[in-house]
């Protein structure tokens, strides 16, 4: 799956950002496990560009993919999110706020016997949908849920 | 900064439930400090590696919008009792996290 990352990072403009980050020293040409900090889709300021950046653009809804976030959160600053895919093969799952400055929260490569599960604890800024993408088998499926917020956790 | 990362991983089956809450202030960049109301610099851990006995299970890249102090849970199947954890978290200012539990 970091292969496929990789293949879309050096086909598309991405690849200028990384030849820089090489001159730069900051990444040694030769760190291959260790997949670079992933800017452009961090840095993506739409759920769609940020899915892009992980290419998972055009990802199928899917009813296997469970989102356990609660309905209402009073604090934005800590909304737990846990993750579990029912679908075989699943290598990677990553997690988006649509109305966040950025909207990509995380996005975990599973292997060596790890389940298709996460869990961590999330900042949302508003009231928002809360997506999930997760790749199997060279696909990227999706499923999304409404959280909303009372307080909201980022920014001033 | 204060450091630290506790783990815990515990045998569920045959899946072994890692647990950990690594001990960082997480700082988005968008906040403003009160008093001078300049931008507070971002300050975050944006890559985290797991790995069981050595091998990697769980490789990961955050954001800055993980909430403070994070919890990070996942499950590896095929896990036994005394098999190490060992978890590796750099932020972006290259500042290293590291934690390791053994599988009880």
């Amino acid at each position: 799956m970091n292969q496929l990352r990789r293949t879309f990072l050096k086909g598309t403009s991405a690849a200028g950002t990384v030849a820089v980050a090489i001159a730069a020293g900051l990444l040694k040409p030769g760190q291959v496990m260790a997949a670079e900090w992933n800017k452009v889709a961090f840095n993506a300021t739409t759920t769609a560009d940020a899915m892009k950046g992980v290419s998972a653009a055009g990802a199928v809804e899917s009813k296997d993919i469970l989102i356990k976030a609660p309905d209402i959160a009073e604090n934005g600053a800590v909304v737990p999110v846990e993750v579990t895919s029912k679908i075989p093969g699943t290598t990677s799952i990553m997690i988006f706020v649509d109305k966040n400055q950025n909207p990509l929260i995380a996005d975990f490569e599973l292997s060596n016997g790890a389940e298709p599960y996460v869990s961590t604890r999330i900042k949302m800024a508003n009231t928002s949908f809360v997506r999930v993408a997760v790749k199997a088998g060279g696909k990227a499926y999706t499923a999304g849920k409404e959280v909303k917020v009372t307080i909201g956790g980022c920014g001033g | 900064m204060a450091e630290g990362m506790k783990i815990r991983a515990t045998m569920q089956g045959d899946v072994a439930d890692v647990k950990a809450l690594m001990n960082h202030i997480m700082e988005t960049g968008l906040r403003k400090d009160s008093k001078t109301g300049q931008l507070i610099p971002a300050h975050f851990i944006n890559q985290v590696t797991a790995t069981l006995n050595g091998k990697t299970v769980l490789d990961a890249q955050w954001g800055a919008a993980v909430a403070k102090n994070p919890f990070l849970g996942f499950k590896v199947k095929g896990a036994k009792a005394g098999d190490k954890i060992v978890i590796n978290a750099v932020d972006n200012h290259g500042e290293k996290i590291t934690g390791e539990a053994t599988v009880a």
